[in-house]
Parts: structure tokens; sequence; C-alpha cells
């Protein structure tokens, strides 16, 4: 092969430090996050498969119905009205961010902004 | 030819009559599903305006150096106190005379016009310079109620609106605003911002959008801030309009502020 | 093509190298303001945009090298220019990119940047400045690209191309005069409010932009073997020449308008820059400096005799493009913010990480333009060859 010398040893790098996250992460899979969900309430504002994967469209858009329309009350499917806010509604039976939203968000190694201006609530540990 | 065109209108027509039916069929859609509703406890207005009545304000000022009104907003917004006054952030605040209306200000004014500082916010104008060039729409005018909102969400931070506004009441957080908040003090149901954003004054939205006053308004001891709908011929401020004279800031610009000062 | 920009003399690369240490320097710092914010800047409220913002006014000026060339080339068929074409626009490229970067070093927020295009908002200036800076890059590029291509296979360029450098004609105007309105149109900021500021902006570009090119063309003769042409640089020093005395004469109008009205709004800007404005005179020396320059500019510039020694020519091609970076660059954004809205003096002074960013967008710059500069020249030797 031409440059073989060169090309070999060049391609061998290239796969090692590609795939170095999976070697790297061998035999350590993190344990499956455990979000604590709030005793008092059963129902959220929407069923809990949406919620799972589409809470952060929902907020998405609760921020606009909010801040830009006006909005306040949000109407579940089941009827019931929730006040549509990040803190002063979801955070209210979710009481807890630590053992709550950081559990998957860590998991999935994803950082949301909203804390950066949101106040979580006060831990009491 | 001929049914070419007859083809083609009959597409044309069953597609306008589609998208005339679309809202229809959103409106269905909401039924059944979830759907959203503004706070039927919401305070209705076309244009919020505030009167600001300095002879009331100063005579509390001399009497007790109040600052009710700034205290009240800036700890229910998380407004923080930074004390570098070039970085500083304010809601409401308190200028003297000859700032606060540089092209009217004259040196033979009475002592108390020129020496007591007047309090200022974002005018809520009914045509607002800021809103204007803003490139992403973060700062714009509620249609309902006029108010001049900011999206802290969609804020990039370019500035523009602050050398739009005439009246120099918006604020950047060049750093991060939180270490300057007393933890004791945080209001836990407002956010705060984080750096890079500009802010001002809401007159409240989150508080009118419940059905409550602003809350320099429910501050005030003495009924010095005075707010209400200028549209509405039969508001307080209506009243107190068409009773006496009063003056608002750099009104040759154009803007249309709604803040008005009786003095 | 850009295979020319890998083969160089060491002079290449250690300039290559220096610049791309200035922009290291710039990155890092700019890093340092994402972490800690705009705070870092000498920025504040009363003076919310500052050294950054005032980069960009006075490179979008630099960016019009290209239509001074292309324009004269294409529409009045002047010859000389044809071998030149290809520096203004890659100085344009290079000019339009600095002047994208300043934007974004000044956002408080850059990662949502994006925003503009998500929420495109017409009625803002500067959502229509993205437009044009980024349609003016787009064009720059690909003509200078692909007629240089042509030129290299000793072809006429495509004919999809002509059209684009007829659009890219009217779009040089374009963003000079929408940079303008971002400042023209503000009420209660006096020193921008006036209707001529696009005119100020076109002429002074005409003479900014041109003057560089000079500066290279002389640079390009004596370092490589291609020669730009003494026909072209004498064209060019002539465009110079008017566009600088009716970038003087439009600045005049100003003061003359300002003065006589003697409305203190439009005065005061002018008497902060040179006299100072209540104890504060952060300006003055830099403003004295521009006039000085600029005046020196127009005595080398306007007898001909001067302008065509080739010494005299390049002091003049100096003074003209740093009388006007004192001018655009340090003089016309921050006055606008002094006097503040209250009548009251903040001053402001750059900082030295910021400094460094705007330094290290300046070596980005440069760094594009020698790249792409070395693949010109490089062609044009290959085809002398």
């Amino acid at each position: 092969m031409y440059d073989a010398k060169k090309i070999v040893p060049g391609i061998i790098i290239f796969v090692v430090l590609f795939t170095f996250p999976l070697w790297s992460n061998m035999g350590k899979a993190a344990p499956a996050p455990k979000p604590e969900l709030p005793k008092t309430e059963k129902v959220c504002v929407m069923d809990t498969a949406y919620m799972k994967t589409e809470h952060m469209v929902l907020l998405n858009q609760w921020r606009d119905l909010v801040v830009r329309d006006a909005n306040r009350l949000w109407v579940g499917p089941d009827g019931k009205e929730h006040l549509m806010s990040l803190q002063n509604s979801c955070m209210k039976c979710h009481s807890s961010k630590v053992k709550f939203c950081d559990q998957c968000h860590n998991y999935a190694g994803v950082k949301p902004y909203c804390w950066q201006c949101h106040l979580e609530p006060k831990e009491n540990m | 030819m001929e049914k070419d065109r007859r083809e083609f209108l009959k597409i044309g027509g069953i597609s306008v009559l589609g998208l005339s039916a679309l809202p229809v069929f959103e409106v269905l859609a909401q039924e059944k599903g979830p759907r959203y509703k503004p706070d039927p406890k919401a305070l209705k207005g076309t244009q919020w305006a505030m009167i600001v009545d300095m002879k009331k304000c100063w005579e509390q000022q001399d009497k007790r150096q109040c600052k009710d009104c700034i205290l009240a907003c800036h700890k229910i917004h998380n407004v923080p106190d930074i004390p570098d006054v070039k970085r500083e952030i304010k809601w409401i605040w308190m200028e003297e005379y000859k700032h606060a209306f540089p092209d009217q200000a004259h040196e033979y004014a009475p002592e108390k016009v020129k020496e007591n500082p007047f309090m200022l916010l974002c005018n809520h104008c009914t045509n607002p310079p800021c809103v204007r060039v803003c490139p992403t729409k973060a700062t714009f005018k509620r249609t309902q109620d006029g108010i001049v909102m900011m999206d802290f969400h969609r804020c990039i931070g370019c500035r523009y609106c602050m050398a739009g506004c005439p009246y120099g009441a918006r604020s950047f957080n060049w750093g991060d605003p939180r270490p300057y908040l007393k933890p004791e003090d945080i209001n836990m149901t407002y956010p705060t911002r984080r750096k890079g954003v500009v802010e001002k004054c809401t007159f409240c939205y989150e508080r009118i959008d419940e059905g409550l006053q602003p809350a320099c308004v429910e501050a005030c001891k003495v009924k010095a801030l005075i707010f209400g709908d200028v549209t509405d011929p039969k508001s307080e401020v209506r009243r107190i309009l068409s009773g006496q004279y009063s003056l608002r800031r750099k009104i040759e610009l154009g803007t249309g502020p709604n803040v008005y000062y009786l003095i | 093509m850009l295979e020319k920009a890998f083969k160089g003399g060491q002079k290449y690369w250690s300039l290559l190298l220096g610049l791309l240490v200035l922009s290291g320097i710039g990155f890092a710092c700019f890093m340092l303001q994402l972490n800690q914010g705009l705070k870092i800047t000498g920025m504040s409220r009363d003076v919310s945009w500052g050294f950054y913002i005032a980069q960009f006014t006075f490179l979008v000026g630099v960016a019009a090298s290209a239509v001074m060339v292309v324009l004269p080339y294409y529409l009045h068929h002047v010859k000389e220019f044809g071998r030149i074409t290809i520096l203004g626009e890659f100085l344009a490229v290079s000019a339009v990119t600095m002047c994208l970067l300043f934007i974004v070093v000044d956002l408080g927020q850059p990662m949502r940047l994006l925003n503009v295009l998500l929420h495109p908002t017409p009625n803002s200036i500067l959502f229509w400045d993205m437009v044009v800076l980024n349609g003016y890059l787009f064009l720059n590029a690909v003509i200078g690209w692909t007629v240089l291509s042509a030129e290299r296979k000793e072809m006429p360029p495509p004919k999809w191309v002509k059209p684009l450098i007829y659009v890219s004609i009217p779009w040089a105007v374009s963003i000079h005069t929408v940079t303008a309105f971002l400042y023209a149109g503000l009420p209660g900021r006096h020193f921008w409010l006036t209707a001529i500021m696009a005119a100020r902006f076109l002429a002074s570009a005409f003479a900014s932009g041109p003057s560089l090119l000079i500066l290279l063309c002389f640079l390009i003769r004596k370092r490589t073997h291609f020669d730009p042409g003494q026909s072209a640089i004498d064209k060019l020093s002539k465009i110079v020449t008017y566009a600088m005395i009716t970038s003087v004469f439009f600045l005049l109008l100003e003061v003359f308008t300002a003065f006589y009205s003697k409305i203190p709004g439009h005065m005061h800007g002018f008497i902060y820059q040179f006299a100072g404005y209540e104890g504060h005179a952060e300006l003055v020396p830099f403003m004295w400096l521009s006039v000085i320059l600029s005046v020196t500019a127009l005595i080398l510039l306007i007898p001909p005799q001067f302008r065509s020694n080739e010494k005299l020519l390049k002091i003049a091609c100096i003074t003209v493009f740093f009388g006007l970076y004192l001018e655009k660059g340090v003089g016309l954004v921050v006055t606008g913010f002094i006097p503040n809205v209250f009548d009251k003096v903040t001053p402001y002074v750059p900082t030295v990480p910021e400094l460094a960013i705007t330094l290290g967008v300046w070596a980005t710059g440069f760094l594009i333009m020698a790249v792409l500069y070395k693949v010109a020249i490089g062609v044009k030797e290959e085809i002398r060859a």
C-alpha cells in the first residue's frame, strides 16, 4: 500500500480516539435515574408518558403562552386547571430539583439553563 | 387549455376552502385536548398609564426619605442592588428635575421642583422605539393593553433597545446578577435574570394578569402613584388628567410616553 | 486552488503564525467574556455600545473596497481594474467577516444569535444589517473565487456570475446605508439623528476601503511577482481623493447645522469630541488627531503632482485610513451616548481584555485576507509564468 507506514497508524489513532467514549465507559453503566414523584398529587398537567418525553416542549410553549400572550391557566386533559409556571406550579409539586429534575438530566448529560433565571426550591437536606 | 384552467380553479378553490377551515379545526382540536386561557381575574385595559403625583411624593420624601415604591418593586422582581453606578439595574428610580426633563428644565423653576427628585420608570410608550429596533421581538408591545414587555427568554443582548430608548429606562446585565441579591430577600415566586440580557419595568404584567395593581402602586401609602386605562374616559387616571395640568418626558420625540407627572 | 495557501516562504508562515497567536489571545479573552459577561469591558448602562460596535461600523466602510473597483471595471470598462478586482473582493470578504465577528462578540447572549433568524423582525434595522452583511459576504466570496478559478484556467468566467456581480454593486451601497440607519433612526440620540448619516458612511467608506487597497497593492508589488499596475493605483488614488473631500465636506455640513442652529443636543456631541463636555475630554486628543490626519490627507491628495508621487501617496493613504478610523471607529459610536439621555456624562474607556478581543478579531480578519491574497497572487503569478 502506498504510504502504509503513515496511513495505518493514522487509522488506528483515529479509531481509538473516535471510540474513546465507548471503551472508557465500558462496564460502568450509570444507574438508571429514579426521579422522585410527588406524594400528594397523582395527576400532572399532562399524562406521564407525554411529560417524560415532551416536558421541555411543553415548557417552551408555556413560556410563550404566559409571557407573550398573557395566558395564565392550563386546562389539562382531565379538565383540571393549572397555573402555567415552572417556579410556582411545577416546582410546587415536584418540590426538589435534586430529586426530580436532576435525576434524569444528569443521567442524560443535559444542563437546561432554566435555572440560571428561575429559582429552584430551597432543598431541605 | 380550457380544461387546465378549470382544473386549476377547482384545486385552488378546494385549497382556499381547506385553509379557511384550518382555524375551525384548530379550535375543535383544542376542545378535545388541553387548553389554555388567561386568568379570569386579570385586569383589562387598552393602554395602561401611570400618574405620578410628585407633590404627594415629595411630602413623603421630606418626611421619611420614602422609597417604598422602589423597595417594593425591586424586591418583588429580584432586581439586584449593584453598587457600581455604571452597571446598576433599575426599574423605578429617582432622578433630578434637570436630568429627568433636560428639554424643558429651567433655572427659575421653583426650588421644590429643582431640588427634589422625580420618580422615573419605563414610559410604556404608545410608539416605543425599543420595540421598533429589537431584532428578535424580545421586547414587544402587548396588543391588548399596551404594556411594553420584555421576554427574557428571547433577548440576545444586542442592546439596540438601550440605544433606542430616549428615557434611559433599560438596564443590561453586564454580569451575573445573583451575587447582588441578598439570599434572605429573594422573592421565590419571580425569576431572576441571567447575564447578558436587558431588563426594565414591565408594569407588573405578572400581577396585572392575576388581577393585581402594579407593586409600586400598591406600596405607595399616599396614593401618589395612580394606575389605570388612559383610553377609558371613566377611569381615575383620565379624571385626574382632565382636572389638572400634567407633564410627560420628551414628548417632542413622538414616542407617546404613558407616564404622567403632576407637580 | 486553496493549495496555494499552503505553499509559502518563511515570512508568509511567520505572518500567519503571528496573526494566529493574536487571534488566539483574543479568543481566550472572549472565553473569559463568555464566562464573566460583558462586565469585563468598559461599557456601561449609559455607554451601552463601545469599541466592538465602533470597529464594526468602521469596517463596514472598508468593505467598500470591492465596489470601488468592481463598479468602474464592469460598468465603465475601466480595464486597469481588471487585475485587482479580486483584491478588492477578497479585502471585502475579510472586512465583512470582521464586522460579523464584532457583532457576535458584542452580544450578551451569543448562543441565542439564531433568534434573529428564528423570529425575523423586518422593522428592526439590525435584522436588515444581518441580511445585507451576510449577503455581501456571500456575493464577494462566490464572485471572487469563481472569477479567480476561471482566470486560472484562462477561460472567461461562467455566465451566471455576471448577474451576481451586477447585484453586488447596489448591495455594497446597501451595507453602508443600512449600517448608517442603525444609528440615524433613533430618537433622542441627537449626534446620530442626521439624514446624511448614510451619505457620510458612503463617502468615508469609498475613501477608507480603496486607501487600504492602495497600500496593499504597493505591498504586493514589493513582496511578490504580481504587479497590480500603476494605472490602477492612480485611478484608485483619484477615487480616494474625491471620496475624502466629500467625506470631510459632509462632516462640515453637520458642524454647520449643529452650531448655526445652536440646538444644544446637536452641539453637545461635537463639543464633547473636540473640547470636552462637563469636565470630560476622553476623546479630545483622538478627534484632533483625526482632524490633523484628514487635513494632511487632503493636502497630499488634492494636488495631482503630490498623489502621483508614490511615497506621498502612501502617506496620504495611511492618513486617510487612520483619520477615518478615528472618526468612525473611535468617535462616532461612543459620542452618540455622550451626553446620555439624562444630559449626564459617563465616560467610556475600553479595558485590556476588550482591546485584546478587538485585536483578536482584526487578526482573524487579516489572517483570512492573508490566505485569500496568497491564493489570488499565486494564481496571478502562475498565469504570468
